[in-house]
Protein backbone atom coordinates (compact mmCIF):
# COMPACT_ATOMS: atom_id res chain seq x y z
CA UNK A 1 0.00 0.00 0.00
CA UNK A 2 3.27 2.25 0.19
CA UNK A 3 2.46 3.38 3.93
CA UNK A 4 4.56 3.03 7.24
CA UNK A 5 2.64 3.43 10.29
CA UNK A 6 3.69 4.07 13.55
CA UNK A 7 4.05 1.24 15.93
CA UNK A 8 3.01 3.71 18.97
CA UNK A 9 0.31 5.48 17.85
CA UNK A 10 -1.18 3.58 15.18
CA UNK A 11 -0.67 6.35 12.67
CA UNK A 12 -0.18 5.99 9.50
CA UNK A 13 2.58 8.14 7.01
CA UNK A 14 3.35 7.49 3.43
CA UNK A 15 6.23 5.34 2.71
CA UNK A 16 9.32 6.84 3.69
CA UNK A 17 8.49 8.84 6.09
CA UNK A 18 11.32 8.83 9.10
CA UNK A 19 9.93 10.03 12.13
CA UNK A 20 5.99 10.12 13.02
CA UNK A 21 4.55 13.43 13.28
CA UNK A 22 2.24 12.99 15.97
CA UNK A 23 4.17 11.11 18.16
CA UNK A 24 7.80 11.60 17.31
CA UNK A 25 8.24 7.70 16.98
CA UNK A 26 10.52 6.48 14.67
CA UNK A 27 8.84 4.63 11.35
CA UNK A 28 10.20 1.34 10.03
CA UNK A 29 8.38 -0.58 7.76
CA UNK A 30 9.97 -3.67 8.92
CA UNK A 31 12.98 -3.22 11.57
CA UNK A 32 15.53 -5.24 9.97
CA UNK A 33 17.74 -5.02 12.83
CA UNK A 34 15.04 -5.78 15.46
CA UNK A 35 16.35 -9.74 15.34
CA UNK A 36 19.96 -8.76 15.97
CA UNK A 37 18.71 -7.23 18.91
CA UNK A 38 16.97 -9.83 20.16
CA UNK A 39 19.13 -12.36 19.63
CA UNK A 40 21.98 -10.15 21.72
CA UNK A 41 19.85 -9.26 24.49
CA UNK A 42 18.69 -12.97 24.44
CA UNK A 43 22.56 -13.73 24.91
CA UNK A 44 23.23 -11.42 27.73
CA UNK A 45 20.28 -12.60 29.56
CA UNK A 46 21.18 -16.41 29.28
CA UNK A 47 24.90 -16.00 30.01
CA UNK A 48 23.67 -13.87 33.16
CA UNK A 49 21.18 -16.87 34.06
CA UNK A 50 23.78 -19.01 34.64
CA UNK A 51 25.77 -17.20 37.27
CA UNK A 52 22.42 -16.42 39.22
CA UNK A 53 21.76 -20.29 39.80
CA UNK A 54 25.46 -20.96 40.70
CA UNK A 55 26.51 -18.66 43.16
CA UNK A 56 24.36 -17.80 46.38
CA UNK A 57 21.43 -15.87 46.30
CA UNK A 58 21.01 -15.37 50.03
CA UNK A 59 23.76 -15.57 52.91
CA UNK A 60 21.71 -16.23 56.35
CA UNK A 61 23.56 -15.89 59.19
CA UNK A 62 22.51 -17.12 62.54
CA UNK A 63 23.77 -17.75 66.12
CA UNK A 64 25.86 -20.67 65.32
CA UNK A 65 26.13 -20.67 61.22
CA UNK A 66 26.04 -19.37 58.25
CA UNK A 67 24.16 -20.56 55.75
CA UNK A 68 24.54 -19.99 51.87
CA UNK A 69 21.64 -20.74 49.64
CA UNK A 70 20.84 -20.49 45.64
CA UNK A 71 18.08 -20.32 43.93
CA UNK A 72 17.11 -23.72 43.54
CA UNK A 73 18.46 -24.63 46.96
CA UNK A 74 16.33 -22.25 49.04
CA UNK A 75 13.39 -23.30 47.37
CA UNK A 76 14.29 -27.17 47.94
CA UNK A 77 15.06 -25.96 51.62
CA UNK A 78 11.49 -24.48 51.92
CA UNK A 79 9.85 -27.34 50.78
CA UNK A 80 11.79 -29.56 52.73
CA UNK A 81 10.20 -27.36 55.70
CA UNK A 82 7.04 -27.73 54.64
CA UNK A 83 6.08 -24.35 52.65
CA UNK A 84 5.46 -25.98 49.22
CA UNK A 85 2.96 -23.70 48.40
CA UNK A 86 5.92 -20.97 48.43
CA UNK A 87 9.07 -23.27 47.32
CA UNK A 88 6.48 -23.59 44.02
CA UNK A 89 6.32 -20.33 43.55
CA UNK A 90 9.22 -19.24 43.81
CA UNK A 91 10.16 -22.28 41.71
CA UNK A 92 7.97 -21.28 39.17
CA UNK A 93 9.23 -17.71 39.04
CA UNK A 94 13.08 -17.89 39.59
CA UNK A 95 13.46 -21.37 37.04
CA UNK A 96 10.65 -22.00 35.46
CA UNK A 97 9.55 -18.74 34.06
CA UNK A 98 13.37 -17.46 33.11
CA UNK A 99 13.38 -20.29 31.31
CA UNK A 100 10.25 -20.81 29.58
CA UNK A 101 11.51 -16.88 28.50
CA UNK A 102 14.25 -18.06 26.64
CA UNK A 103 12.48 -20.74 25.05
CA UNK A 104 9.67 -18.77 24.17
CA UNK A 105 11.60 -15.92 22.66
CA UNK A 106 13.96 -17.99 20.82
CA UNK A 107 11.20 -19.74 19.39
CA UNK A 108 9.47 -16.78 17.78
CA UNK A 109 12.70 -15.03 16.69
CA UNK A 110 13.51 -18.42 14.87
CA UNK A 111 10.10 -19.15 13.04
CA UNK A 112 10.08 -15.62 11.49
CA UNK A 113 13.57 -16.53 9.93
CA UNK A 114 11.94 -19.56 8.69
CA UNK A 115 8.60 -18.61 6.87
CA UNK A 116 5.50 -20.99 8.28
CA UNK A 117 2.32 -19.07 8.26
CA UNK A 118 0.79 -21.74 10.67
CA UNK A 119 -0.18 -20.98 14.09
CA UNK A 120 0.62 -17.03 13.57
CA UNK A 121 -2.53 -16.53 16.39
CA UNK A 122 -0.79 -18.87 18.74
CA UNK A 123 3.02 -17.10 18.32
CA UNK A 124 0.88 -13.63 18.80
CA UNK A 125 -0.78 -14.95 22.23
CA UNK A 126 2.39 -16.55 23.00
CA UNK A 127 4.49 -13.16 22.46
CA UNK A 128 1.82 -11.33 24.35
CA UNK A 129 2.42 -13.63 27.19
CA UNK A 130 6.60 -13.38 27.55
CA UNK A 131 5.97 -9.69 27.31
CA UNK A 132 3.54 -9.52 30.53
CA UNK A 133 5.37 -12.23 32.41
CA UNK A 134 8.60 -11.32 32.30
CA UNK A 135 8.51 -8.68 34.90
CA UNK A 136 7.39 -11.30 37.25
CA UNK A 137 10.53 -12.96 37.46
CA UNK A 138 12.05 -9.66 39.45
CA UNK A 139 9.69 -11.37 42.28
CA UNK A 140 12.85 -12.42 43.40
CA UNK A 141 14.77 -9.37 43.77
CA UNK A 142 12.51 -8.12 45.76
CA UNK A 143 12.28 -10.85 48.16
CA UNK A 144 16.13 -11.02 48.60
CA UNK A 145 15.78 -6.90 49.28
CA UNK A 146 13.21 -7.68 51.78
CA UNK A 147 14.77 -10.00 53.39
CA UNK A 148 18.07 -8.93 54.04
CA UNK A 149 16.70 -5.10 54.91
CA UNK A 150 14.15 -6.88 57.56
CA UNK A 151 16.21 -9.29 59.15
CA UNK A 152 18.75 -7.84 60.95
CA UNK A 153 18.29 -8.61 64.06
CA UNK A 154 22.20 -8.02 65.09
CA UNK A 155 23.53 -11.17 66.34
CA UNK A 156 20.60 -13.18 66.18
CA UNK A 157 20.08 -13.44 62.87
CA UNK A 158 20.58 -11.50 59.45
CA UNK A 159 20.01 -12.18 55.83
CA UNK A 160 22.65 -10.26 53.39
CA UNK A 161 22.33 -10.86 49.48
CA UNK A 162 24.83 -12.70 47.51
CA UNK A 163 26.37 -12.06 44.00
CA UNK A 164 23.32 -14.07 41.96
CA UNK A 165 21.49 -11.76 43.13
CA UNK A 166 22.90 -9.06 40.44
CA UNK A 167 23.01 -11.02 37.65
CA UNK A 168 19.33 -12.83 38.14
CA UNK A 169 18.32 -9.22 38.25
CA UNK A 170 20.25 -8.74 35.05
CA UNK A 171 19.26 -11.50 33.46
CA UNK A 172 15.48 -10.97 34.15
CA UNK A 173 16.40 -7.21 32.68
CA UNK A 174 17.93 -8.31 29.47
CA UNK A 175 15.29 -11.09 28.84
CA UNK A 176 12.34 -8.29 29.04
CA UNK A 177 14.65 -6.05 26.44
CA UNK A 178 14.81 -9.08 24.21
CA UNK A 179 11.06 -9.50 24.13
CA UNK A 180 10.34 -5.37 23.38
CA UNK A 181 13.17 -5.93 20.51
CA UNK A 182 11.04 -8.18 18.94
CA UNK A 183 9.14 -6.57 16.00
CA UNK A 184 5.58 -8.72 16.61
CA UNK A 185 4.71 -7.41 13.25
CA UNK A 186 7.34 -9.96 11.40
CA UNK A 187 4.75 -13.02 12.89
CA UNK A 188 2.29 -11.56 10.55
CA UNK A 189 4.89 -10.71 7.51
CA UNK A 190 5.22 -14.40 6.82
CA UNK A 191 1.86 -15.08 5.77
CA UNK A 192 2.47 -12.05 3.19
CA UNK A 193 5.53 -14.02 2.29
CA UNK A 194 3.99 -17.11 1.26
CA UNK A 195 0.87 -15.26 -0.37
CA UNK A 196 2.95 -13.91 -3.37
CA UNK A 197 0.09 -11.70 -4.38
CA UNK A 198 -0.10 -10.44 -1.25
CA UNK A 199 0.88 -6.87 -0.20
CA UNK A 200 4.07 -6.42 1.39
CA UNK A 201 4.44 -3.39 3.01
CA UNK A 202 1.24 -3.36 4.94
CA UNK A 203 -1.43 -6.17 5.07
CA UNK A 204 -4.86 -5.36 4.81
CA UNK B 1 -16.23 -0.50 14.57
CA UNK B 2 -13.30 -0.23 11.67
CA UNK B 3 -14.01 -1.90 8.40
CA UNK B 4 -11.36 -3.78 6.27
CA UNK B 5 -10.61 -0.74 3.80
CA UNK B 6 -9.52 -2.27 0.58
CA UNK B 7 -9.28 0.69 -0.68
CA UNK B 8 -6.00 2.73 -0.86
CA UNK B 9 -6.68 6.27 -2.27
CA UNK B 10 -8.06 6.63 1.11
CA UNK B 11 -6.31 10.02 3.01
CA UNK B 12 -3.90 8.67 5.45
CA UNK B 13 -5.45 10.83 8.14
CA UNK B 14 -8.68 8.21 7.38
CA UNK B 15 -6.52 4.85 7.87
CA UNK B 16 -5.28 3.57 11.48
CA UNK B 17 -2.59 0.62 11.55
CA UNK B 18 -2.71 -2.00 14.32
CA UNK B 19 0.98 -1.59 16.23
CA UNK B 20 1.04 -5.31 16.35
CA UNK B 21 0.23 -6.94 13.21
CA UNK B 22 0.66 -3.59 10.59
CA UNK B 23 -2.81 -4.60 8.97
CA UNK B 24 -4.75 -1.38 8.01
CA UNK B 25 -8.38 0.07 8.74
CA UNK B 26 -10.50 2.48 8.08
CA UNK B 27 -10.54 4.69 11.44
CA UNK B 28 -13.75 5.06 12.40
CA UNK B 29 -14.08 6.45 16.10
CA UNK B 30 -16.26 3.85 18.37
CA UNK B 31 -18.56 5.24 20.92
CA UNK B 32 -18.08 5.50 24.53
CA UNK B 33 -17.77 2.14 26.34
CA UNK B 34 -17.41 0.61 22.85
CA UNK B 35 -13.90 -0.76 21.46
CA UNK B 36 -12.70 -1.35 17.70
CA UNK B 37 -10.30 -4.52 17.53
CA UNK B 38 -7.88 -5.24 14.87
CA UNK B 39 -9.65 -8.41 13.10
CA UNK B 40 -6.31 -9.99 12.40
CA UNK B 41 -4.46 -10.17 15.56
CA UNK B 42 -7.11 -9.68 18.31
CA UNK B 43 -5.22 -6.11 19.70
CA UNK B 44 -7.42 -3.45 21.12
CA UNK B 45 -7.14 0.00 19.04
CA UNK B 46 -9.07 2.44 20.45
CA UNK B 47 -11.45 2.06 23.51
CA UNK B 48 -12.65 5.15 24.62
CA UNK B 49 -14.99 5.62 28.26
CA UNK B 50 -16.75 8.28 29.61
CA UNK B 51 -15.06 10.56 31.55
CA UNK B 52 -11.76 8.74 31.04
CA UNK B 53 -9.68 11.40 31.29
CA UNK B 54 -11.04 12.51 34.65
CA UNK B 55 -11.41 9.42 36.16
CA UNK B 56 -7.30 8.68 35.06
CA UNK B 57 -7.01 12.41 36.58
CA UNK B 58 -8.29 11.57 40.01
CA UNK B 59 -6.71 7.78 40.49
CA UNK B 60 -3.09 9.04 39.23
CA UNK B 61 -3.79 11.67 42.40
CA UNK B 62 -4.49 8.80 44.46
CA UNK B 63 -1.55 6.64 43.35
CA UNK B 64 1.10 9.39 44.14
CA UNK B 65 -0.24 9.71 47.73
CA UNK B 66 0.35 6.46 48.28
CA UNK B 67 3.68 5.76 46.45
CA UNK B 68 4.95 8.64 48.79
CA UNK B 69 2.65 6.90 51.95
CA UNK B 70 4.00 3.63 51.09
CA UNK B 71 7.68 4.63 50.86
CA UNK B 72 7.87 6.51 54.01
CA UNK B 73 5.69 4.11 56.43
CA UNK B 74 7.27 0.91 57.06
CA UNK B 75 5.44 -1.98 55.65
CA UNK B 76 6.93 -5.23 57.17
CA UNK B 77 7.56 -5.67 61.27
CA UNK B 78 9.29 -8.14 62.47
CA UNK B 79 9.81 -9.57 65.92
CA UNK B 80 12.08 -11.95 67.09
CA UNK B 81 13.21 -12.63 70.90
CA UNK B 82 12.93 -9.27 71.85
CA UNK B 83 14.80 -7.89 68.57
CA UNK B 84 12.60 -5.67 66.92
CA UNK B 85 13.17 -4.24 63.17
CA UNK B 86 10.84 -2.19 60.84
CA UNK B 87 11.42 -1.45 57.34
CA UNK B 88 10.18 0.82 54.40
CA UNK B 89 10.44 0.51 51.39
CA UNK B 90 13.49 2.70 50.98
CA UNK B 91 15.27 0.36 53.48
CA UNK B 92 14.40 -2.58 51.35
CA UNK B 93 15.40 -0.60 48.12
CA UNK B 94 18.12 0.17 49.76
CA UNK B 95 19.20 -3.65 51.17
CA UNK B 96 21.83 -3.85 48.29
CA UNK B 97 24.24 -0.90 49.60
CA UNK B 98 27.56 -1.54 49.27
CA UNK B 99 30.00 -2.78 46.76
CA UNK B 100 28.65 -3.27 43.20
CA UNK B 101 25.44 -3.90 44.40
CA UNK B 102 24.64 -0.08 45.00
CA UNK B 103 23.19 -0.52 41.06
CA UNK B 104 20.89 -3.05 42.19
CA UNK B 105 19.82 -0.75 45.18
CA UNK B 106 19.20 1.92 42.92
CA UNK B 107 17.63 -0.35 40.27
CA UNK B 108 15.44 -1.79 42.95
CA UNK B 109 14.54 1.79 44.00
CA UNK B 110 13.38 2.46 40.58
CA UNK B 111 11.39 0.09 39.72
CA UNK B 112 9.37 0.14 42.93
CA UNK B 113 9.02 4.03 43.58
CA UNK B 114 10.59 6.16 41.29
CA UNK B 115 9.49 4.80 37.95
CA UNK B 116 5.36 4.30 39.03
CA UNK B 117 5.84 8.18 40.86
CA UNK B 118 7.46 9.20 37.07
CA UNK B 119 4.21 7.21 35.39
CA UNK B 120 1.61 8.87 37.56
CA UNK B 121 3.28 12.19 37.63
CA UNK B 122 3.49 12.56 33.84
CA UNK B 123 0.00 11.46 33.13
CA UNK B 124 -1.18 13.97 34.77
CA UNK B 125 0.38 16.39 33.06
CA UNK B 126 -0.42 15.10 30.12
CA UNK B 127 -3.77 15.00 30.90
CA UNK B 128 -5.07 17.84 32.96
CA UNK B 129 -4.48 20.41 29.87
CA UNK B 130 -6.62 18.21 27.39
CA UNK B 131 -9.04 17.71 30.30
CA UNK B 132 -9.61 21.37 30.49
CA UNK B 133 -10.11 21.52 26.75
CA UNK B 134 -6.82 23.81 27.08
CA UNK B 135 -4.16 23.56 24.38
CA UNK B 136 -1.66 20.52 25.21
CA UNK B 137 1.12 20.97 27.82
CA UNK B 138 5.02 22.08 26.80
CA UNK B 139 6.65 18.97 25.48
CA UNK B 140 3.10 17.02 26.46
CA UNK B 141 4.28 14.62 23.34
CA UNK B 142 7.78 13.46 24.99
CA UNK B 143 6.01 13.28 27.95
CA UNK B 144 3.33 10.72 27.11
CA UNK B 145 6.04 8.89 25.23
CA UNK B 146 8.29 8.45 28.27
CA UNK B 147 4.84 7.41 30.51
CA UNK B 148 4.35 4.77 27.96
CA UNK B 149 7.82 3.75 27.55
CA UNK B 150 7.90 3.20 31.45
CA UNK B 151 4.89 1.21 31.58
CA UNK B 152 6.73 -2.52 31.61
CA UNK B 153 9.00 -1.03 34.48
CA UNK B 154 6.88 -0.11 36.67
CA UNK B 155 6.68 -3.01 39.22
CA UNK B 156 4.80 -1.98 42.45
CA UNK B 157 2.37 -4.78 42.14
CA UNK B 158 4.85 -7.38 42.09
CA UNK B 159 6.60 -5.91 44.66
CA UNK B 160 3.70 -6.55 46.95
CA UNK B 161 3.74 -10.13 46.14
CA UNK B 162 6.98 -10.46 46.79
CA UNK B 163 6.10 -9.14 50.27
CA UNK B 164 4.06 -12.06 50.96
CA UNK B 165 6.75 -14.32 49.94
CA UNK B 166 9.40 -13.08 52.38
CA UNK B 167 6.64 -13.26 55.24
CA UNK B 168 6.30 -16.90 54.91
CA UNK B 169 9.95 -17.09 54.34
CA UNK B 170 10.78 -15.62 57.69
CA UNK B 171 7.56 -17.08 59.53
CA UNK B 172 9.59 -19.40 61.36
CA UNK B 173 12.30 -17.41 62.04
CA UNK B 174 10.30 -14.49 64.02
CA UNK B 175 7.02 -12.91 64.19
CA UNK B 176 6.21 -10.76 61.23
CA UNK B 177 3.45 -8.20 60.70
CA UNK B 178 2.26 -5.92 57.61
CA UNK B 179 3.03 -2.50 58.67
CA UNK B 180 0.53 0.22 56.75
CA UNK B 181 2.36 1.02 53.86
CA UNK B 182 1.91 -2.45 52.79
CA UNK B 183 -2.07 -1.94 52.67
CA UNK B 184 -1.50 1.05 50.82
CA UNK B 185 0.75 -0.69 48.26
CA UNK B 186 -2.03 -3.45 48.19
CA UNK B 187 -4.55 -0.15 47.42
CA UNK B 188 -1.90 1.20 45.13
CA UNK B 189 -1.90 -1.84 43.43
CA UNK B 190 -5.46 -1.84 42.27
CA UNK B 191 -5.60 1.76 41.25
CA UNK B 192 -2.89 1.35 38.83
CA UNK B 193 -4.88 -1.62 36.98
CA UNK B 194 -7.76 0.45 36.98
CA UNK B 195 -6.43 3.15 35.40
CA UNK B 196 -4.51 1.25 32.72
CA UNK B 197 -8.28 -0.10 32.21
CA UNK B 198 -9.47 3.66 31.24
CA UNK B 199 -6.42 4.70 28.97
CA UNK B 200 -6.99 4.84 25.90
CA UNK B 201 -3.82 5.42 24.17
CA UNK B 202 -5.09 5.93 21.03
CA UNK B 203 -7.40 8.68 22.53
CA UNK B 204 -4.64 10.40 23.92
CA UNK B 205 -2.46 10.61 20.81
CA UNK B 206 -5.33 11.70 18.64
CA UNK B 207 -6.02 14.86 21.30
CA UNK B 208 -2.41 15.55 21.30
CA UNK B 209 -2.49 16.28 17.17
CA UNK B 210 -5.62 18.14 17.22
CA UNK B 211 -4.67 21.41 17.95
CA UNK B 212 -1.67 21.87 16.45
CA UNK B 213 -3.74 21.08 13.10
CA UNK B 214 -5.90 24.12 13.69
Amino acid sequence: MGIVACTRCTKAWPLGTQVCGRCGHALVSRDRMSLQRVWAFWVLGVICYVPANIYPMLKTQTLFQVDESTIIGGAVELATHGNLGIAAIILFASVVIPLGKFWAVAFLALSVQQPTGRGRHQRQVLYEIVEYIGRWSMIDIFVVAILSSLVQLNTLASIHPGTAAMFFALSVIFTMLAAQAFDSRMIWDVQAKTKPTGDRGSET
Amino acid sequence: MNDLAPDTSLPLAELIVCPQCDAAYHLKVPAHGERAICQRCGKVLIAPRRNAGLRIIAVSLAVVFLITGAAVFPFLTIDAAGNKNAVSVIDAALAFVGGPMILLSLTTAALIIVVPLARMLLTIYVLVPLVLDRPPARHAVKAFRLSEALRPWSMAEIFVIGCAIALVKVADLATVGFGPAFWMFGILVVLVIAQDNFMCKWSVWNALERPRRS
